[in-house]
């Protein structure tokens, strides 16, 4: 079970106004140091074709997630949609194997288009 | 706050009248409220501003960052009502010069029996689940009244209405998020949100009087009857409270008398707070 809990099980949210009883926590969670999960947002701008990454946030489950998300990125009239995704759903590159993942294109120039010259006789390339 | 200040930072989408055009049309005579019209917009501007007031000292304070954020940005939306109804209710009153009296001269030179506020929305923070019942009822009533000005035929109060009221939406949805996540908690949440309800329902009467100043503008089709947004709020807010297995608090209703300066011991310390910058340094801008 995600440390984000569920909307059948709002609990997470309630434990927290109760600073002193930490015994309602039921089981250990990646983020120990918070009660509420963290959420990766994403947001839509008027302009923009795709959901573009804006932030993270913390909240008890997607329904809270997604009113924090629209009170903390889009005060100012940046979107019309908004995505919420557990942040642990989101598997990332490994930072360190940059060489192996991002850098073999290097020296490759014959990705490119521009690396190929015109043939005779096309015109309009 | 001039009309100065109004734009160069400021995304204003749509046509939506901010407090600054108001104030302008005031000024200019383009908006000139009745007397009765004015003191209805006092009441209400009076309601908004007490409760931004009140809601503001959750900043720094709230239960988690977001929501510290949240009831922040709930508290300036009313601030924004407060300040567009002060506005154009100044329009019919006037500063000893002969000026028409200004959002910060209604707000911070007024007395605490020149306030007209129900007293529900003077009522102390409590704990987050006496905030969130506070808010809950304050959003479902203005919801209500806001939807139903937006047919006013005071087009000011109309457009008032017609902004607020997609900001008072939210803020009914985020009290009842909450009232349904505090309800259905732990046992600790749930005792306290059933408190919350206890101690603020006793104020939910008030809100439904109406008088002869409401009688009078809801006859000319100013105002709303407060009586006749009840039936509506008890709907609504009852399908939240069965959701979340609460009943209506049985308490008996405060006294009352808000609209007519009749308040609580607490709104004097709300004033207090809130007009002595103004009061010690009449004049400065900042």
């Amino acid at each position: 079970m995600s440390p984000h809990g569920n909307p059948e099980a709002p609990a997470s949210s309630a434990t927290e106004i109760n600073r002193e009883a930490p015994k309602a926590s039921p089981k250990p969670q990646e983020h120990t140091d918070h009660a509420w999960g963290l959420w990766e947002v994403f947001v839509r701008s008027s302009r923009g074709l795709s959901h573009v990454h804006a932030g993270s946030l913390h909240a008890p489950d997607a329904a809270m997630a997604l009113r924090n998300a629209r009170d903390l990125y889009t005060r100012r009239n940046e979107g019309v949609s908004i995505w919420v995704v557990p942040a642990d759903a989101i598997a990332a590159s490994d930072p360190d194997s940059k060489g192996a993942f991002f850098e073999s294109p290097q020296g490759k120039d014959y990705r490119h288009a521009t690396y190929y010259t015109k043939s005779e006789g096309v015109k309009h390339l | 706050m001039s009309e100065a200040n109004a734009s160069a930072t400021r995304i204003t989408p749509g046509n939506a009248l901010r407090p600054e055009d108001i104030a302008l049309e005031v000024r200019t005579g383009l908006a000139k409220p009745s007397e009765d019209t004015a003191e209805y917009a006092l009441r209400l501007g009076d309601d908004a501003l007490i409760l931004a007031q009140r809601l503001g000292h959750w900043i720094s304070r709230a239960p988690e960052l977001e929501e510290d954020i949240a009831l922040g940005n709930i508290a300036l939306d009313q601030l924004g009502h407060a300040r567009s109804l002060l506005s154009y209710a100044g329009g019919a009153m006037v500063n000893d010069d002969g000026s028409a009296k200004s959002e910060d001269d209604l707000a911070y030179f007024r007395r605490e029996h020149e306030f007209r506020s129900v007293q529900l929305f003077e009522q102390p923070n409590g704990d987050f689940a006496a905030t969130i019942a506070r808010q809950f009822v304050v959003s479902y009533y203005q919801f209500l009244l806001y939807s139903r000005l937006t047919e006013s035929k005071d087009a000011t109060l109309a457009a008032i209405a017609a902004k607020a009221v997609k900001e008072v939406d939210y803020h009914r949805d985020h009290a009842a998020q909450w009232v349904l996540r505090l309800a259905g908690g732990t046992e600790e949440s749930r005792k306290r949100m059933i408190h919350g309800f206890r101690i603020m329902w006793p104020y939910v009467e008030e809100l439904f009087r109406d008088d002869d100043l409401t009688g009078r503008l809801a006859e000319a089709g100013i105002a709303v009857a407060p009586s006749s947004l009840k039936e509506d709020f008890d709907r609504l807010t009852g399908e939240v409270l069965t959701e979340a297995g609460l009943e209506v608090p049985d308490v008996p209703a405060a006294p009352g008398g808000g609209r007519q300066g009749r308040h609580s011991e607490h709104l004097g310390y709300i004033l207090a707070e809130m007009q002595v910058l103004a009061r010690e340094h009449p004049g400065a801008s900042w």
